[in-house]
């Protein structure tokens, strides 16, 4: 299941990139002859077609070989692999802040529904929500910033310097994922076996934190899983703003530089790891819900 | 219980569009989101005859550089001299066009391909799926940024970009619904009565898909606004002068101390717009729900 | 209504249940008067919507506020004015003195909890024993109700819908409760099952001497487990008696009908005889009886004003403004 799907995606945009204009030999041969330019051709698969070319990159892939930039002339996978800590550090900072946040405040609306308090909460998510976050970033910026000095602007420079970009990426989690819990709630509710639990005397505390939660917990999963992912993509603008050397700054450099292969193996890199948190997620689920495993079990015997 | 209760009530006649738009109307952020929409729109349609492109909006007046907000420049000038506000109103023209026209292109290519999965299942269905899920594990920005730099940074490739990200929701929701709706007995019984295959997709069954795609495409024209601006503050999307609200952003940026309005002004046209989108979207959501439970 | 030797486990007088919405208000249960002997069963029967549940569901105080509210009325389970209780005390009362079986066993249980950490959670709940001893206790309730020990560890989904309840019967007796309250136990089961699982319940009832009152709308499974019946009609008792009386010496012309309208095996082609006409409105109710507009017996008196309880024997109570006419007599057809 994951296999192909990384297969895929991996070929995707390979293909795509492929397609960039520049002529990726005559850059790295630079002033060769045409000889040279020809054994250059065939050396990286330029006279064969673009799907030899894909099983050739992935071949190197598997052996941590992801190309050589054309900027720094570093292995791709070495320049990947000091930026990818930085970037799981805001990723993770981030889930971290969310989830302490989101959870409570989203059983709470549900309990509360209909009420000032649920509205309240409800439109400021979708105010989150609706904000871009690079320019959450930048007003950040201005009034911690600059303006009240409380924290660096730029560059990882320590913890302090975590938490300004960690908000940033941070609202629109809080945002979605507050939503998700109080509609999952609410839907879970209105169930049966709420009452069911009442009538056998359980206090609505426990009626609503143990029974209804958990209950409550898939489409929570999910989005969590789905925020994640999406911050390590997002993270993209995050970086640029704070001057982040993390993973999506270095995307984004080099597609200014046109770095085609950084671009690519990042990029791709990215997706992967991406996929493999989607798994996890996608596992979770079976510990959580005792009827999707018992589909897991099922479809492993059959 | 409380649905003995409700359906002991007396039966209300009214036509399903009117009550759809009634629940709308109760809902006061739909209200006010399009009334935004409905302004925005104005806006991007009129501005072309009331502001003059090449002398307002883009010519450079070095003289009148990095004002602040006053009476002449409501929301001031940038570091081009170049009245903000101006470029603001023009710049609904560009994020609208391609929220709606990358909406367009995935609902399009999005429906057609998630109705045909979802309705004659099997292989295709496998492959359409299988497909559709390698599309969507690569996240939205991402996406656009490698089919960006693939073809180019030009408006019409920002809308493809940007559409092409948002194809793989309209495929789910599209199969997920007709899937539902295939197993209702009212398609069995327009077949038992004799329609044709095509006519019972037309008649019958997307009929009943149309909610949850109108739902999602109001969601996706805010998406998008948001994934078109982030390409523009990268640089990666409408090329300048153009008054992209993204790309004034990214103008801002050098400017943030002492400057900030150059900042708080593309972004709160962002937001508002996002906002509206999303306040009518959630809402149509809530209206077009059956099992609306209050 | 009851011998005076008899210990009197649920008292309910004049109760009033309103539900109020936006616009409109459902009268639900209006001026009800019920009681219930220690081991004695009483069917509270009527259709759809005439109001049974909600009465159940208050003598726990489980309904919802908003918008339900109970406008009047004293409930006492052995004494004990539920009314005035706490919302902790309610809790304590809860699944210990009072238990209630809800009628869909599909969704009555949680799940994701195992069927035995759910029985144990009744037990954990109101009584001191540890985990462990909860745990096992569960075990002995599911073979009390006739499923196998070992399926404790299993979840809800594993179950069929007759086994599924038997667990829920099991929740609802595990602390030995002095009442029970059936809403509809079998409606969504088979019908052989429904019959398996009335016969535990049967069992049961004798062997702890549990008060029960059944909900149902099935004058079959009335006659088989019940020893008193309580027609509802429109939020209010029609007819209250024993067993005998409401089925062999039938006063109101709504159980009249109800009796009339069931299919009869050796009379099969004589024409179904359905009670014409519909339940009122229960957000609209006339001043008068609300069985007047579908009553082949009705007079002007009957639209006036709402009748009152009238003692036909120390039992047998029926409303029903016709008996103010000494002579009146209801024409129910005999059954064999």
């Amino acid at each position: 299941m994951l296999v192909p799907i990384i297969i895929g995606v991996s070929f995707l945009i390979y293909f795509i990139m492929d397609l960039a204009p520049g002529d990726i030999i005559s850059q790295m041969a630079g002033e060769g002859t045409d000889a040279q330019i020809q054994v250059l051709r065939h050396q990286y698969g330029y006279d064969r077609s673009v799907f030899y070319r894909y099983v050739m990159y992935m071949k190197n892939l598997v052996q941590g070989n992801l190309g050589t930039s054309f900027l720094t002339n570093k292995p791709v996978w070495d320049m990947y692999r000091e930026r990818l800590p930085e970037t799981l550090k805001l990723a993770l900072g981030a889930l971290v802040v969310s989830i302490l946040l989101s959870i409570p405040l989203g059983i709470l609306s549900a309990v509360r529904s209909g009420t000032l308090w649920d509205n309240a909460g409800m439109v400021l998510a979708l105010l989150g929500l609706s904000m871009p976050n690079f320019w959450l970033g930048l007003l950040l910026i201005i009034l911690f910033s600059l303006k009240l000095g409380w924290f660096p602007s730029g560059g990882d420079t320590g913890f302090l310097s975590i938490i300004l970009p960690a908000i940033t990426i941070g609202t629109g989690h809080v945002a979605i994922i507050t939503r998700t819990t109080r509609s999952s709630m609410i839907d879970v509710i209105h169930q049966d076996y709420l009452r069911t639990a009442r009538a056998k005397g359980v206090p609505e505390k426990y009626v609503i934190r143990k029974h209804a939660f958990k209950n409550a917990l898939i489409p929570i999963i999910t989005i969590i899983g789905t925020q994640m992912s999406v911050s390590l993509g997002g993270a993209v603008l995050t970086e640029t703003v704070f001057a982040w050397p993390g993973v999506g700054r270095l995307i984004i450099d080099s597609v200014h530089q046109r770095d085609v292969p950084t671009v690519t193996g990042a990029i791709i890199m990215t997706t992967i790891l991406i996929s493999i948190m989607l798994l996890i997620v996608d596992l979770l689920y079976a510990y959580v819900d005792p009827r999707i495993k018992a589909q897991y079990l099922r479809k492993g015997k059959g | 219980m409380k649905d003995k209760v409700l359906a002991s009530r007396r039966y209300r006649k009214r036509s399903q569009l009117a009550e759809i738009w009634h629940r709308l109307i109760k809902n006061k952020g739909a209200v006010a989101g399009l009334f935004i929409i409905a302004l925005l729109v104005l806006v991007a349609i009129s501005v072309k005859h009331i502001l003059n492109y090449d002398t307002q909006v883009v010519a450079q007046k070095i003289t009148e550089r990095l004002q602040k907000p006053s009476a002449r420049h409501i929301m001031g000038t940038d570091n081009l001299g170049r009245d903000i506000f101006f470029r603001l109103l023009y710049g609904t023209r560009f994020s609208l066009a391609v929220g709606l026209v990358s909406v367009a292109i995935a609902l399009t290519i999005g429906t057609t391909l998630g109705a045909i999965a979802g309705y004659y299942g099997g292989v295709i269905s496998d492959v359409i799926m299988r497909t559709t899920d390698i599309f969507f594990a690569v996240p939205n920005l991402l996406m656009a940024i490698v089919i960006v730099t693939a073809l180019g940074a030009n408006t019409l490739n920002l809308m493809i970009a940007v559409g092409v990200a948002s194809i793989p929701q309209f495929v789910r929701i599209t199969r997920a619904t007709v899937l539902t709706v295939r197993n209702q007995e009212y398609v069995e019984a327009a077949r038992a009565i004799g329609r044709n295959e095509f006519a019972i997709i037309l008649l019958h069954i997307l009929p009943n898909c149309l909610s949850p795609i109108i739902v999602m495409v109001t969601l996706r024209i805010a998406s998008a606004i948001i994934t078109a601006s982030s390409l523009s503050f990268l640089g990666m999307g409408v090329p300048p002068p153009a008054p992209e609200w993204g790309s004034m952003l990214s103008d801002g940026r050098r400017f943030l101390r002492g400057y900030s309005y150059i900042t708080l002004f593309p972004g709160l046209a962002i937001m508002m717009t996002v906002l509206a989108f999303n306040l009518v979207g959630d809402a149509l959501r809530d209206a077009l729900d059956p099992k609306l439970k209050k | 209504m009851m011998a005076d030797n008899q210990e009197i486990i649920l008292d309910i007088q004049n109760l009033t249940v309103h539900y109020v919405l936006e616009d409109e208000t459902v009268e639900a249960v209006n001026d009800i008067s019920l009681q219930v002997g220690k081991g004695k069963t009483l069917g509270l029967v009527g259709e759809t919507g005439a109001g049974k549940t909600t009465t159940a569901l208050a003598i726990l105080r489980l309904i919802s506020d908003p918008p339900g509210v109970i406008k009047s009325g004293s409930i006492k389970v052995r004494d004990i004015d539920i009314l005035s209780l706490t919302k902790h005390q309610m809790e304590k009362i809860r699944g210990k003195d009072v238990s209630m079986i809800f009628q869909d066993p599909m969704t009555s249980l949680n799940p994701v909890f195992t069927v035995g950490e759910q029985i144990a959670e009744s037990v954990l709940l109101h009584e001191h024993l540890s985990r462990q001893e909860a745990y096992e206790k569960a075990k002995d309730l599911l073979e009390m109700v006739g499923i196998p020990k070992f399926r404790a560890a299993e979840y809800p989904h594993q179950f069929s819908g007759g086994m599924k309840q038997r667990v829920v019967i099991a929740i609802a007796l595990a602390c030995n409760p002095k009442f029970l309250i059936a809403d509809e136990p079998t409606t969504a089961l088979d019908v052989t099952i429904q019959a398996q699982v009335l016969e535990l319940m049967i069992n049961l009832k004798e062997k702890y001497g549990t008060a029960m009152i059944l909900i149902t709308h099935d004058l079959g499974i009335v006659a088989e487990i019940c020893d008193e019946v309580a027609v509802m009609y429109a939020g209010r008792i029609v007819e209250k008696g024993t067993l005998e009386e409401v089925f062999n010496r039938t006063r109101h012309p709504y159980t009249e009908g109800l009796f009339n309208s069931l299919p009869n095996i050796h009379r099969r082609h004589e024409d179904l005889q359905p009670i014409p006409g519909l339940m009122p409105d229960p957000t609209a109710l006339p001043k008068g009886c609300a069985f007047a507009p579908r009553c082949s017996y009705v007079s002007a008196a009957c639209l006036e004003r709402q009748p009152y309880p009238r003692a036909i024997s120390p039992t047998h109570t029926v409303r029903c403004a016709a008996y103010d006419d000494p002579g009146f007599m209801i024409q129910r057809r005999q059954h064999e």
